[in-house]
C-alpha cells in the first residue's frame, strides 16, 4: 500500500553523487557527499547538529543552489542540467517544502496558502485533474484530513503555530509531488504535538506515495521512519572539518 | 499565468496604511506637477491672448516690448506721442479695416485712464476672440453728448465700489489719486460712469475708459503738465473749443486679411512723415513671456523635484518592508518562484503603488480643477481647461511613469539579490 507505483520504486526520489558545495565567500566546503539517496516513496530521517549543513543540502535538493561538483538528481533528473527557470518550475512540480517556522504568507488565507503551490505549478494541477479533482477540492480534502477544515478561510497570521505547520504540510502535499522535504518542521511545536505532526506527515506521504526527507537535530523524533541517516557520516567536509578542529 | 499580480495586490493590502500614505504622497506630488503645468500653460495662453483679434499695435518709434507694455498693459510711458494726422494716414492704408486710438497719461486713483473711441468696445478681443462685455450700463456716447462719460473696468468698480451714475474725477499723469498732489486733479470736470465692464482677466479690468475728446477737454486749460495760471474753463464752456485730438499714444489696428500683416507693418514702419513702430501683438507677447516665463519654469522644476521626493519615499517604504519580507521571498522560492519572478513581484508592487498615486493625483487635479475653475476664471482670468491631459501633460505623466518604473527597480533588484543569496534559508 505504501509504495504504490512501480516507477516510484525504481527511480530514487533523491540521488546525490560525488557532490561538493561551498557557500560563496566561505573558507571551506559546507558539504562533500560521495553518495546519498532517498528511494521513491522512502521516508528518511536525516540527522545533524545545528549548522552542519542540513538546510544547505535541502537547498541543493530543491535546486535553489547548485553544487560546485558532482550531481544532485530529483526523480531521476540531474538538476544542474536544467536551466535556472526550468529548475524553478521543476522544484514547484516535484518537491514540497515544509520549514521550521513561518511557512506561510501572512497576507493570504490558509486556503490560498495551500493553493499557492498549485498556482506556481501546472504539473500539480494536471496531476489533480487526472485524478478527477480540482485544486480547491483537494485543498478542502487535505484540510479536513489535517483537521484544518474550519480555519481554511482564516488569515495565516491568525493561526496557531501547529495549525500553520499543518497548512504548510497541506501545501507541500497538494498535487502529489514525488518528494516532500521537511526542515525541522516540529521545532516550534510543543513536545506532545511534535510526534503527532510527524505521524501525520508520514501518513500523508504514504497516502500520496511521496518520499519524505525529514531533517532534524533531534533523534528522538526518528521513530517510524524507514531509515535514519547521520549527516556527519556522509559528509566528508564535516569529518575533515572536525579533524582539523 | 503566475499569481504575481494577485500576490502583490494582497501584499499591498496587508500593509495598507503605509501603502496608502505613500500613494497619497505620490498623488499629491503628481497633482502638484500637473497642476503647475496646467496653470503655467493656461497663464501663458491667457497672457498670449491678452489682446487677440488685433493685428498690429502702432505707436511712436521705440522698442516692441515697451510699446506693448504701455499700450496694452498700461505699464510705463510712451517716449513720444503720435500725431493725429499720422494715425489718420495709417487708418487710410488700403488693408486697414479698423483703427482704435488709445490716449494714455491720466489716471484715476492709481488706475490708468484710457482715452479711446467707442470702437474700442467693438474691436478689443481677448482669449479666443472674446469681446468685452458690460456688467452694467453701456459704452460712453461719442462727443459731444458723451464728452464726460466714462466706462470703468471690473477691478476699478470692485475696488472702489463704483456703479453706473457715479461721478469720478480724473488726475493728470499718474500722480493723482489718494495722497497725490491736489493740483493734479481735473476736479473741475468730473466724469459720470455710464458703464461697468465684466471681468476679462486683462489690463482693461484696471482701466477707466473715456472718449478721446474728454481727454482733450480736461486739458484745454492746461499746458506742459500744469494748469495755466488764471485760466479756468468750466465744463459748460469747454464744448465751444475744438476738442478733436491732436495726438494719441498708440492705436490698435485690424486688417482686412491677416496675410497682409507683414506688408502693412513694413509700410507703417517706413512711413516717411513721422517715425512709427508697428508690432504684432502675439509675437511680442511671446517675447515678453519668455522674459517673465523663467519663474514658471522654475516652479515646474520644483514640482518635478517634489515628484522625485514622493517616489523616493515610495522606494524607501518598499525597501524597508523587504527586510521583514525576506522569509516571504524564501517561501516563494521554495514554491517554485524564480528570481526573475521575485524581481517582478517587487517591481509590480512599486509600480502598482505609483500608478495608484498617479491615478489618484489625476483625480485630485480634476477635482480641484473643477472646484477652483470658476474662482480662478473670475479672479485671475485663468481658464483652467478641464479637458483631457494636454500633450505636455502626457509627456510629464510619461516621465513620472518612467521615473516610477526606474524607482521600482531598486526594491526589485534587492529582492532578486536576496532570493539568490538566501537560498532556502529562512532568516528570522
Ligand atoms: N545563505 C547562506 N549564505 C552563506 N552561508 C550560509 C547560508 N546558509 C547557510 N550558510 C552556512 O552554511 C553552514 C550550514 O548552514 P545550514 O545549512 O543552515 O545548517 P543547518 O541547517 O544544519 O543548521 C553554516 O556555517 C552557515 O553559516
Ligand atoms: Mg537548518
Amino acid at each position: 500500500m505504501q509504495r504504490q507505483t512501480a516507477a516510484g520504486r525504481d527511480v530514487p526520489a533523491v540521488a546525490v553523487a560525488a557532490m561538493r558545495y561551498r557557500w560563496p565567500g566561505a573558507a571551506r566546503d559546507c558539504l562533500a557527499i560521495e553518495q546519498f539517496a532517498v528511494g521513491g516513496g522512502e521516508r528518511v530521517f536525516l540527522r545533524g547538529p545545528s549548522g552542519s549543513g542540513k538546510t544547505t543540502l535541502l537547498s541543493l535538493v530543491g535546486g535553489v543552489i547548485l553544487p560546485q561538483a558532482g550531481t544532485v538528481s530529483v526523480a531521476g533528473q540531474p538538476l544542474a542540467r536544467l536551466s535556472a527557470g526550468v529548475r524553478d518550475r521543476f522544484r514547484a512540480d516535484h518537491v514540497g517544502f515544509v520549514f521550521q517556522l513561518f511557512n506561510l504568507l501572512p497576507y493570504l488565507s490558509a486556503r490560498d496558502n495551500i493553493l499557492l503551490a498549485c498556482r506556481f505549478s501546472a504539473a500539480r494541477r494536471a496531476r489533480l485533474a487526472v485524478r478527477g479533482t480540482s485544486a480547491e477540492a483537494e485543498a478542502q480534502r487535505l484540510a479536513s484530513r489535517l483537521e484544518l477544515g474550519d480555519v481554511l478561510h482564516r488569515s495565516a497570521a491568525e493561526l496557531s503555530v501547529g495549525q500553520q505547520q499543518r497548512v504548510a504540510a497541506a501545501r507541500a502535499l497538494i498535487g502529489r509531488p514525488g518528494l516532500i522535504v521537511a526542515d525541522e518542521p516540529t521545532s516550534a511545536l510543543d513536545a506532545d504535538r511534535q510526534q503527532a505532526f510527524i505521524d501525520l506527515l508520514l501518513d500523508e506521504c504514504a497516502e500520496a506515495g511521496a518520499a519524505l526527507l525529514f531533517v532534524s537535530h533531534d533523534l528522538r523524533l526518528a521513530r517510524h521512519f524507514d531509515r535514519i541517516v547521520d549527516l556527519a557520516q556522509i559528509n566528508q567536509a564535516a569529518v575533515s572539518g572536525e579533524a582539523a578542529a | 499565468m503566475t499569481p504575481l499580480l494577485s500576490l502583490s495586490l494582497r501584499s499591498i493590502a496587508n500593509r495598507r496604511l503605509s501603502a496608502l500614505l505613500t500613494v497619497v504622497a505620490v498623488a499629491l506630488s503628481v497633482a502638484l506637477l500637473l497642476g503647475v503645468e496646467r496653470v503655467r500653460n493656461d497663464a501663458r495662453d491667457g497672457f498670449a491672448q491678452t489682446v487677440s483679434g488685433t493685428d498690429l499695435i502702432v505707436g511712436a518709434r521705440g522698442g516692441a516690448v515697451q510699446l506693448l507694455l504701455y499700450s496694452v498693459f498700461h505699464i510705463g510711458h510712451a517716449s513720444n506721442n503720435v500725431s493725429w494726422q499720422s494715425m489718420q494716414r495709417v487708418a487710410a492704408l488700403p488693408q486697414v479695416k479698423w483703427l482704435v486710438p488709445l490716449s494714455l497719461g491720466d489716471s484715476h486713483r492709481g488706475m490708468r485712464v484710457v482715452g479711446t473711441t467707442d470702437d474700442f468696445f467693438r474691436h478689443y478681443r481677448h482669449g479666443e476672440g472674446r469681446a468685452l462685455a458690460f456688467a452694467q450700463g453701456k459704452a460712453f456716447a461719442p462727443a459731444p453728448d458723451g464728452l464726460f462719460e466714462a466706462v470703468v473696468g471690473a477691478e476699478v468698480a470692485a475696488r472702489f465700489g463704483y456703479a453706473v451714475g457715479q461721478r469720478i474725477v480724473l488726475s493728470h499723469g499718474s500722480l493723482g489719486g489718494e495722497g497725490g498732489p491736489r493740483f493734479a486733479d481735473h476736479a473741475d470736470k468730473p466724469f459720470t460712469i455710464v458703464g461697468v465692464l465684466a471681468r476679462s482677466g486683462t489690463p482693461v479690468d484696471r482701466a477707466v475708459l473715456v472718449g478721446l475728446e474728454g481727454i482733450e477737454a480736461i486739458h484745454v486749460d492746461w499746458h506742459g503738465g500744469a494748469p495755466i495760471p488764471g485760466l479756468a474753463i468750466g465744463p459748460e464752456h469747454v464744448r465751444k473749443f475744438d476738442l478733436s485730438p491732436k495726438s494719441v499714444t498708440a492705436a490698435l489696428v485690424g486688417l482686412d486679411s491677416r496675410i497682409a500683416v507683414f506688408r502693412v507693418q513694413r509700410q507703417i514702419n517706413t512711413m516717411g512723415e513721422e517715425p512709427l513702430t508697428a508690432i504684432l501683438p502675439g509675437a511680442t507677447l511671446q517675447e515678453l513671456w519668455s522674459l517673465v516665463g523663467v519663474a514658471e519654469r522654475a516652479l515646474l522644476a520644483v514640482s518635478a523635484l517634489v515628484v522625485v521626493v514622493g517616489l523616493a519615499g515610495l522606494v524607501a517604504v518598499v525597501v524597508a518592508s523587504l527586510g521583514e519580507r525576506r522569509r516571504e521571498l524564501a517561501i516563494l522560492r521554495a514554491l517554485g518562484a524564480s528570481p526573475p519572478q521575485v524581481f517582478a513581484l517587487l517591481a509590480l508592487e512599486s509600480v502598482l503603488l505609483s500608478l495608484a498615486g498617479i491615478v489618484l493625483g489625476l483625480g485630485l487635479l480634476y477635482g480641484a480643477g473643477a472646484l477652483a475653475a470658476p474662482g480662478l476664471a473670475a479672479t485671475w482670468g485663468l481658464n483652467l481647461g478641464l479637458g483631457g491631459p494636454s500633450a505636455g501633460e502626457w509627456r510629464l505623466l510619461g516621465a513620472v511613469i518612467a521615473a516610477s518604473l526606474l524607482a521600482s527597480l531598486v526594491p526589485a533588484w534587492r529582492a532578486y539579490r536576496y532570493s539568490l543569496a538566501d537560498g532556502l534559508t529562512i532568516r528570522i
